[in-house]
């Protein structure tokens, strides 16, 4: 019999420094047991930092962190139990295939060698992986060993699954894919911490998100809820011809109430409630027959968020992440 | 707000865990050196190389004739062979795994964080052994003759292996702390030479000069290939076997310990 808390995780004033650099500076984090909850945030905001607390790797100076429901500092074996991590760099071994990766892990987690390798089988299927099964790893391509590295993390049918900036590296198509399978984690009840320096990502991922900048919490809440407090969508326009820029920027004065900004390669940007003002805006550039070579409806990019919150562009990596990666 | 749920329990850990773990590790590093050959080719081809110079070289003017020279020289190169085995893979296979994250991903694992340690070290020893049987078949190829039989060669082997094992703990320790692989190599190999060389490898001690004499004494090396060389040679053994074996206990001791420790605490 154990207890089990309500939260696939949660952390309170959470605190570590690296020599004079503060890493996190008291980080207030909550994740309810199957949730999937987006931690946003520029290089060096310490979203590595959290995860390796969370993950036993790293001990926290000050603030309390526990992971289903045991304290990550006083019962790290517990933790480990119930916990899986896939970090930036994919730690499966190059010279081994990619069912001999698992297999291994199964064996590492006291599986049988037949149960091991029917969890490996089954992992490699359901990851679209049965055909590169025997290849050596040295030999995937990018998106495969993420979802090598992913199906890794599964072995152990784990209730907590931190994932480091999973997409990066990834091109569109292969990202896609990498969400539908972090989706499905989701959907078997396990609570997912991802981190990203895309809203994007986390709109796309996320129940909830957390922003976080200098090692602190600036704003959390649903993706819908942090959507409002930044401003939402924006439009963008750029006309093929330069000319029409002028009619084009009444066009989108008039639907959004607020003048765009122009920005150098006569591109106008502006701030929107909804899509049914992006349908409008596209039925009025046809009907004064401008032709346009982009019309895009977007999401604030972190940039943006991060001055929507702070009044101040995201502080790019003075890096408080660094030092740890750096000591290794 | 709390439930109590039973069905969940994750397995609990069996006893003698941590060595089932170490030897799936072990398992793996095996697995990659057949994909990756380096390290074990470095560990025969060097000693072999040494063993053929020095041979072709020296082996007239320092013992008379080639043949009594190889048996003298060959058990030295043994012990070159087991130490080098493992001095370069060990380290820099765990300071790889360290910097790509798989140490990460084992640390995260509920196995013993001493296991990937020991695994890596349990390889190397399959690795001394066969640097140590391809050694001897080239030994015996070139022309040397075990005079001292058949339970004193392995005694030896076992000796040279022992101390190859007790020595790879300094490296896994330089490689917990150090920061790349390189920087473990280049550890590695200027710590080989004086550790390697300085000893009564190519030549008795009493023959070197004083500043070398009295280094290659007080090397714990020099013991090891005295040893061997008594033992596979038929000569008295005398206090060699018992310094070496007191010297494996003291690295073993010294350097396991501060490795662990090191490699619990790297965050």
């Amino acid at each position: 019999m154990v207890k089990v808390s309500d939260h696939g995780f949660e952390t309170e004033g959470l605190a570590k420094a690296f020599g004079k650099v503060t890493a996190l500076d008291g980080v207030d984090l909550a994740a309810p047991r199957g949730q999937v909850l987006g931690l946003l945030g520029p290089n060096g905001a310490g979203k590595t930092t959290v995860i390796r607390v969370l993950a036993t790797l790293l001990r926290p100076d000050g603030g309390r962190a526990s992971v289903a429901g045991f304290d990550v500092v006083r019962q790290p074996g517990e933790v480990r139990r119930r916990i899986a991590l896939s970090g930036q760099h994919t730690s499966v071994d190059e010279e081994l295939t990619g069912l001999a990766n698992l297999v291994m892990i199964g064996r590492l987690l006291d599986l049988s060698r037949s149960q091991a390798l029917l969890r490996a089988t089954d992992l490699l299927a359901r990851f679209g992986l049965e055909d590169a099964a025997k290849r050596p790893v040295a030999g995937y391509s990018g998106g495969m060993r993420r979802r090598l590295d992913l199906a890794a993390s599964m072995v152990g049918h784990p209730e907590v699954v931190f994932l480091d900036e999973p997409s990066v590296g990834l091109d569109p198509g292969k990202r896609d894919e990498l969400w539908q399978m972090i989706r499905g984690l989701s959907a078997d009840g396990v609570t997912v911490l991802l981190t990203t320096q895309y809203l994007e990502e986390a709109d796309a991922l996320a129940d909830a998100i957390a922003v976080i900048d200098q090692g602190r919490v600036i704003a959390s809440g649903t993706p819908a809820e942090l959507k409002r407090e930044v401003g939402g969508h924006t439009i963008a326009v750029r006309p093929n011809d330069p000319a029409d820029t002028d009619v084009a920027a009444r066009i989108l004065a008039d639907v959004a109430g607020r003048a765009p900004e122009r920005s150098s390669r006569h591109e106008l940007v502006v701030p929107v409630t909804g899509d049914a003002d992006f349908f409008e805006i596209a039925a009025r550039l046809r009907e004064s027959r401008i032709g346009v070579s982009e019309l895009s409806l977007r999401l604030p990019s972190l940039d943006e968020v991060f001055l929507a919150l702070t009044g101040t562009p995201a502080t790019p990596a003075a890096s408080a992440e660094e030092p740890t990666k750096a000591a290794r | 707000m709390t439930a109590t749920v039973s069905s969940i329990e994750p397995p609990r850990t069996r006893p003698l865990a941590w060595l089932r773990h170490s030897f799936v590790l072990a398992g793996r590093s095996l697995a990659k050196t057949t994909r990756n050959p380096g390290p074990i080719i470095n560990g025969v081809v060097t000693p072999a190389l040494f063993m053929v110079l020095f041979l072709y070289l020296f082996g007239g003017s320092v013992a008379g004739s080639t043949a009594d020279y190889l048996q003298y020289l060959f058990p030295g190169i043994l012990v070159m062979g087991a130490g080098l085995a493992g001095l370069v893979s060990t380290g820099t296979n765990i300071n790889l795994d360290l910097k790509n994250g798989v140490t990460d991903r084992f640390r995260s694992l509920p196995i013993s964080r001493l296991a990937p340690l020991l695994g890596s070290v349990l390889a190397d020893i399959v690795r001394y052994l066969l640097a140590v049987a391809i050694l001897f078949a080239i030994g015996t190829l070139l022309g040397f003759r075990a005079h001292g039989g058949l339970p004193a060669a392995l005694a030896a082997a076992g000796l040279a292996i022992t101390f190859g094992f007790c020595l790879s703990w300094v490296t896994v320790f330089f490689g917990v702390l150090v920061k790349s692989a390189d920087t473990v190599l280049a550890i590695s190999f200027i710590g080989f030479l004086p550790l390697q060389l300085g000893t009564s490898l190519a030549a008795p001690v009493e023959t070197l000069p004083g500043w070398l004499r009295a280094w290659a004494e007080i090397n714990p090396v020099t013991q090891a290939m005295d040893a061997c060389r008594a033992l596979l040679n038929g000569t008295p053994v005398g206090g060699t076997v018992t310094t070496t074996l007191i010297w494996c206990a003291v690295l073993f001791v010294v350097f396991c310990p501060l490795a662990i420790r090191a490699y619990s605490r790297q965050q």
